[in-house]
C-alpha cells in the first residue's frame, strides 16, 4: 500500500545526534517537522535499564545494539580494479539501530577539532607548500573555520554536558588543559573525569619526555549538570559499558538522555520509527527538493512532503541516499570528475601495547572515553618539515576496556596457551595490561571513495554502497611515525613488555579488530562547487532545499572522534536555515 | 468502602495514556498560567486541571473525559462516566443543576455516586467554580462512548446504600476562609482541600472509609505510601521549604527527592499545569500547618546481621546512583540522607520502587523523567529487606526493620516478577 503524509514544514531523515539537535532548533523556531528514523524507539529508563544493561555477551559480543549486516551493509575494497565484497561482520562500522542513532552506544570522546583541521588547505599551503602533499592527496578547506563555529562547539557541549579540563580560554593557556585547543571561550561543562592508574603512569611518563597530557574531554558527564535544555544529568559511575551500550544511568552524552525528552514534548514533532527512507524525491528539473519516500515497518510505502529535507543518516547513507536519489553529479574515478562519493576518508590507527609486571591498573573502573592524551604529535601541532607527510595523531591513554570476555584473551607473550598455566597469565595479565592508542589523520585521495555496488543489492533491491579504499603513502609515513611514539612513551610507562602497530603497514581491512569506526566524507561542504557537494551551510550546491549534515560533509579526517564536530556543524546550520533561509530560501551562498 | 475504591482508582491511573492525553490537551502550559485568575471558560479549564478530572475520567489510550476507566475493587468493577459533551453517552444533555449536584453532592443521573469521585472534597468548591467548570466541560469535543458505570455485584450495586454513608460522613460545608491567615494560605487550602483533594490519599480513612482525624498523617493504599504532609522532620514535610514544595510540585523533583507512583501522575496531570502564585499558595498552606511531633524509633545498630548485609546490597546495587554517601543527585535521584519518605512507617512505597521500579516525572519544568529500574528480578526476598533495613536505619534514617515475609507479600501484592536465579 502506498500512503502519503500530510506535508510537513521539515523531513529529518534519520534521527541520531545530528538529527535531534536540528529538530530541537527548528521546532523552537517553530517550525513543524517530522523525523524519520529506521530504528526503533528507545529510553533510557525502559531500554537500558542499569540492573541488566551491563551484559557484555549482547553488548560487546553479540553487539545487539547495532544496525546488523544482515539487514543492510557495505561492500568493500581497497582498489578500484578489484571487485568489492559486502561486510558480513561489523568489526570497525558501528551503526546506529534506534532512535538516538550511534549516539546512544559510542565511546563518547567528545573533541573540538583544531583550526588546522577546518583548514588543512591553507595551512600546509602556508607553512610547507605543495611539495609536503604526497601524490593524489586531495586537501580543501571547509568553507567554515573554528573561529565560525566555536560559539556552536560551545552551545552543543552545553547540550551534551562535555566533562574536561579547559586548556585555552580566550586565547590564554590554562594549567591541566591541552596547550593545543583551540580557544575556548567557556570552561567544559562538567569537570574531567578521575584518571586511572595508567593514565597517571601516562601522563608522568609523558611529562618527562617533555610532551603535555590533559585529559581528553568526554561524553561521560564529570559531575551532576543541568544541560542548555533544562535536562539533567548525572555523574558517571566509571561502569566501563558505554561503547555498544546506552547508558541507564543518564551519565553519557546521548540523543535520547540530552535531547529528545525536550522533543518529545513539543506538538511540533512527530517521529515516524522503523521506516526506512530509500529516497530523497526532488522536482524533475532537480531544482528542489519535495520530500522523502520510506518503507514503514510493514512494508507499505510511505511518502513525507515537505519544504525542507535534510538528510542526517549515518556518514555512508548520507551519501548512498544521494546517489540513489539521483542528486548532484556522482565521483567518477577515472576522470577525477563530480562530487558525490569523493573525499571519503577513514583514520589511521596506531598502538602501542604493554604489559606491565606489577602493577594494579584495575582496568574495570573505566568508561568508554577515559583517557590522557598528549596532542603534540597531532594535526600541525609539530613542524613536519622534511618528514613527508601531513597530520599526525592524538597520542592517548585509553582505559576503555576491562570487560571480562573482551580481555580474555590478553596474556603476555610466551604465556601457557591453556590450563592453569594460562588461567595465572591471564589474572596477573588483567592487571598489568594497557595500551596507548594513537588515532591519526586521514585526508581525501583520489583512490579513496564511494560509489554504488554493481552487484550487491539491499532488502528493497536498491544497491548497496561500494567503499574504494585502503591507506595512502601519508598515512603510512604518519603512522608509523606515531607507532614510534607510542612505543617510546609504553617504555617509559615502565612497561616489561612493550610491542607496537602501525595499521597502515597492511591493506585496510573492514574485518580489522581495534580500528577506528570513524568514516567520514562523500558529501563534504566546502568553497568550490566543482569539488564539494555543498556549501560552507551544509547546503546542496544544486538544490538549496536539500541539507545533508554530519561527518559525511568533513573533507578531511583529524586526530581525533568527530562527534562534537558534528553537533557544532549541525548548529551553525540550524542557525544558517532559521536566520537566513527562512528569511529568503535560495541558495545562501553564490559563486 | 470509599477506602477501597480510592485506592483502586490511583492504581489504576498509573498509566500512559494520561500523561499522553494530558499533554496534548494542556500542551501550553502558560495558557494555563494566564487562566487562573480570569472567568469563564478558560478558567473552567484551569480548575479541571487543578481537579485533575481527566486522571479517572479517561480510560488507558482512550480520549479525554470520555471515561471507561475501570476501576477494579474488591467489591467489582466501578467504570468512571463519559463527561464529554456527548448527548447520548456524556453530559451533553445535562443541566447545570444535574452537574453541580453531581460535581458536588454526589448525585448522578442514576442515583447517588460511589465515593471514588471525590465530591466529599469538591462540595466545598465555590458557586462560580462549578459554573466555570460548567463552562468549560460543555466545551468538551462529545466522544460518542458508552460506559456501564456500575458493575458491581449485587449488594454493592445498591446505590441508596450510599444513602446512608452521605448521611453519616458527607460533610456539606462550604468553604470558609480562615480570616486569621493570609490570602495564600486561604487560596493554598482551597487548592489542597477542595480542588486537588489531597487529603483522599494522604489522610488515614476509618474502616468505614471516612477521613479520620489524623489529617494528611500519611497512609497505604494500592501498593503505594502516601507520605506524611505534616510538619515533622522525621516523616513529613518538616525539613523542606515552602520552594521545595512549590518545586516538586511544578516539575517532580527538587532537592531532595523524586516524585513516584501515583504522586507523579498527579504531578505530570495536574500540579505542574498551577500558576507560579497557586504553587507558592499550595506550599504556605503545608508550612502553614502546626507542627507535629512524632515518636522517633532508635535507628537499629550497624551489628543487627541485616543491616550488615544490607550494608553490602547498598555498595553493589545502590551506590553508583545514590552515590557512595547517599546523597544522590539533585532534581534527579533522591537522597537516601535523612529521607521522611525513608522513614515513613510503612515501607510499602520502597518495596514497590525497588520490586517494580519507577517511571520518573517528565514535566515541562523537568523534562529529564529519570527513574529507577526494578529490582524484582534481581534480588532474593531477604536481599531487598535487608537492604530496605539497611537504609531505614542509617544516614540519619530511623524506622522498623523490613522483614522478607513483608517483601514476599509484596511481591505477591504487585504481581512482581520472581527473582531468576537461586
Amino acid at each position: 500500500m502506498n500512503y502519503k503524509r500530510p506535508k510537513a514544514d521539515v523531513v529529518i531523515i534519520g534521527l541520531g545526534w545530528s538529527g535531534s539537535t536540528m529538530a530541537e532548533e527548528l521546532t523552537r523556531a517553530g517550525l513543524n517537522v517530522v523525523a524519520i528514523e529506521r530504528g526503533a524507539w528507545r529510553d533510557t529508563t525502559t531500554s537500558f535499564p542499569t540492573t541488566r544493561n551491563p551484559d557484555e555477551l549482547s553488548g560487546s559480543v553479540r553487539k545487539d545494539i547495532l544496525q546488523a549486516p544482515v539487514t543492510e551493509t557495505y561492500t568493500v575494497r581497497n582498489k578500484a580494479n578489484q571487485t568489492a565484497l559486502p561486510l558480513r561482520k561489523f568489526n570497525n562500522l558501528t551503526l546506529g539501530n534506534n532512535v538516538g542513532g550511534a549516539g546512544t552506544h559510542w565511546a563518547g570522546a567528545s573533541w573540538r577539532w583544531q583550526a588546522f583541521d577546518h583548514q588543512p588547505y591553507t595551512r600546509v599551503m602556508e607553512r610547507y607548500g605543495a611539495k609536503q602533499l604526497v601524490d593524489g592527496l586531495i586537501l580543501q578547506d571547509w568553507g567554515v573555520t573554528y573561529d565560525d563555529l566555536e560559539p556552536f562547539y560551545d552551545r552543543f557541549e552545553k547540550i551534551a554536558g562535555t566533562s574536561g579540563t579547559a586548556g585555552v580560554i580566550n586565547g590564554a593557556k590554562q594549567p591541566g588543559g591541552n596547550p593545543f585547543e583551540g580557544s575556548r571561550t567557556s570552561l567544559y561543562p562538567t569537570p574531567a573525569l578521575e584518571r586511572t592508574r595508567a593514565n597517571l603512569l601516562f601522563s608522568e611518563a609523558a611529562t618527562r619526555l617533555g610532551y603535555h597530557p590533559f585529559p581528553v574531554p568526554s561524553a561521560m558527564i564529570g559531575a551532576p549538570y543541568t544541560n542548555a535544555l533544562g535536562l539533567n544529568l548525572a555523574p558517571c559511575t566509571y561502569c566501563g559499558y558505554c561503547q555498544l551500550y546506552g547508558c541507564g544511568n543518564w551519565s553519557k552524552s546521548s540523543p535520547n538522555i540530552c535531547i529528545l525528552p525536550v522533543l518529545m514534548q513539543r506538538p511540533n514533532f512527530t517521529v515516524v520509527t522503523e521506516s526506512e527512507v530509500i529516497r530523497i524525491n526532488t522536482t524533475p528539473d532537480k531544482k528542489m527538493a519535495t520530500g522523502v519516500t520510506f518503507v514503514d515497518s510493514n512494508g507499505n510505502i510511505g511518502e513525507q512532503p515537505a519544504d525542507i529535507v535534510i538528510t542526517a543518516t549515518f556518514t555512508l547513507d548520507n551519501t548512498r541516499l544521494l546517489l540513489l536519489s539521483g542528486i548532484s553529479m556522482p565521483y567518477d574515478f577515472a576522470s577525477g570528475q563530480g562530487v558525490v562519493g569523493r573525499g571519503f576518508t577513514f583514520q589511521t590507527l596506531s598502538w602501542g601495547f604493554m604489559f606491565f609486571e606489577n602493577e594494579y591498573l584495575n582496568p574495570f573502573m573505566n568508561t568508554g572515553a577515559l583517557a590522557t592524551q598528549i596532542d603534540d604529535f597531532n594535526g600541525d601541532n609539530f613542524d613536519h618539515t622534511g618528514m613527508g607527510f601531513i597530520g599526525g595523531a592524538g597520542i592517548q591513554s585509553l582505559c576503555n576496556q576491562g570487560l571480562p570476555i573482551g580481555m580474555a584473551g590478553l596474556v603476555p607473550e610466551g604465556s601457557p596457551q591453556w590450563g592453569k598455566g594460562w588461567k595465572q597469565a591471564f589474572q596477573k595479565g588483567y592487571q598489568n595490561y594497557a595500551q596507548i592508542q594513537g588515532q591519526g589523520t586521514n585526508f581525501a585521495h583520489r583512490e579513496q571513495f564511494l560509489d554504488l555496488d554493481p552487484t550487491y543489492k539491499d532488502r528493497f533491491g536498491q544497491p548497496l554502497l561500494r567503499i574504494t579504499f585502503d591507506y595512502n603513502e601519508n598515512d603510512r609515513r604518519s603512522g608509523r611515525f606515531v607507532r614510534d611514539k607510542c612505543v617510546e612513551i609504553a617504555r617509559e610507562m615502565g612497561a616489561r613488555q612493550v610491542w607496537g602497530d602501525s595499521f597502515p603497514d597492511r591493506p585496510y581491512s573492514g574485518y580489522r579488530l581495534w580500528d577506528s569506526s570513524h568514516v567520514q566524507g562523500g558529501v563534504v561542504m566546502g568553497e568550490d562547487p566543482k569539488t564539494s557537494v555543498q556549501n560552507r551551510y551544509q547546503q546542496n550546491w544544486d538544490i538549496p532545499n536539500l541539507f545533508v549534515i554530519g561527518a559525511s560533509s568533513f573533507p578531511n579526517n583529524a586526530g581525533y572522534n568527530p562527534t562534537i564536530v558534528v553537533g557544532a556543524t549541525t548548529l551553525w546550520t540550524a542557525k544558517a536555515i532559521r536566520d537566513l533561509y527562512l528569511r529568503n530560501p535560495g541558495p545562501l551562498v553564490r559563486v | 468502602m470509599a477506602r477501597f475504591l480510592l485506592r483502586n482508582t490511583l492504581g489504576a491511573c498509573v498509566r500512559g495514556g494520561v500523561a499522553l492525553s494530558v499533554a496534548a490537551l494542556f500542551a501550553n502550559a502558560a495558557q494555563a498560567q494566564d487562566a487562573s485568575a480570569g472567568t469563564g471558560i478558560e478558567h473552567g479549564r484551569y480548575l479541571a486541571i487543578a481537579s485533575d478530572c481527566v486522571a479517572c475520567h479517561t480510560a488507558s489510550g482512550g480520549k479525554p473525559f470520555a471515561g471507561g476507566l475501570d476501576l477494579n475493587t474488591p467489591f467489582g468493577i466501578i467504570t468512571t462516566s463519559n463527561i464529554t459533551s456527548d448527548k447520548a453517552t456524556g453530559i451533553g444533555s445535562w443541566t447545570f443543576q444535574q452537574f453541580d449536584a453531581a460535581v458536588r453532592h454526589g448525585k448522578g443521573a442514576n442515583g447517588n455516586l460511589y465515593p471514588a469521585m471525590p465530591y466529599t472534597s469538591y462540595v466545598k468548591m465555590t458557586d462560580s467554580d462549578v459554573a466555570d467548570l460548567w463552562a468549560y466541560m460543555r466545551t468538551v469535543p462529545p466522544v460518542s462512548q458508552k460506559v456501564v458505570e456500575n458493575k458491581l455485584p449485587f449488594p454493592y450495586n445498591i446505590r441508596s446504600a450510599l444513602v446512608a454513608w452521605n448521611l453519616l460522613f458527607f460533610d456539606k460545608k462550604p468553604f470558609t476562609p480562615d480570616s486569621t491567615k493570609s490570602a495564600a494560605v486561604n487560596r493554598g487550602a482551597y487548592l489542597v482541600e477542595v480542588l486537588e483533594h489531597c487529603g483522599i490519599c494522604h489522610t488515614p480513612k476509618s474502616i468505614l472509609g471516612h477521613d479520620s482525624s489524623a489529617t494528611y498523617q500519611g497512609t497505604s493504599l494500592q501498593g503505594w505510601h502516601a507520605p506524611d504532609l505534616t510538619n515533622n522532620d522525621h516523616t513529613g514535610l518538616g525539613t523542606w521549604s515552602a520552594k521545595d514544595i512549590e518545586t516538586y510540585l511544578r516539575s517532580g523533583t527538587n532537592r531532595h527527592t523524586a516524585s513516584s507512583g501515583p504522586m507523579t501522575e498527579v504531578i505530570v496531570n495536574s500540579t505542574q499545569h498551577l500558576t507560579d502564585a497557586d504553587l507558592q499558595a499550595i506550599a504556605a498552606y503545608f508550612k502553614a500547618l502546626p507542627a507535629r511531633t512524632v515518636d522517633v524509633p532508635r535507628p537499629l545498630p550497624a551489628t543487627n546481621a541485616q543491616m550488615a548485609a544490607g550494608k553490602r546490597e547498598f555498595v553493589v546495587q545502590c551506590s553508583a546512583c545514590h552515590t557512595s554517601n547517599g546523597l544522590g543527585v539533585a532534581n534527579m535521584i533522591p537522597t537516601l540522607q535523612s529521607n521522611p519518605a525513608i522513614n515513613a512507617k510503612s515501607p510499602d512505597s520502597l518495596l514497590n520502587i525497588l520490586l517494580m521500579g519507577t517511571s520518573g516525572p517528565a514535566t515541562v519544568a523537568n523534562p529529564t523523567g529519570a527513574a529507577m529500574p526494578g529490582f524484582a528480578w534481581k534480588l532474593h526476598d531477604d536481599q531487598i529487606a535487608s537492604v530496605l533495613t539497611y537504609i531505614r536505619n542509617s544516614q540519619d534514617n530511623a524506622a522498623p526493620a523490613v522483614l522478607a515475609a513483608d517483601v514476599a507479600k509484596a511481591r505477591k501484592a504487585l504481581n512482581a516478577q520472581q527473582t531468576v536465579w537461586h
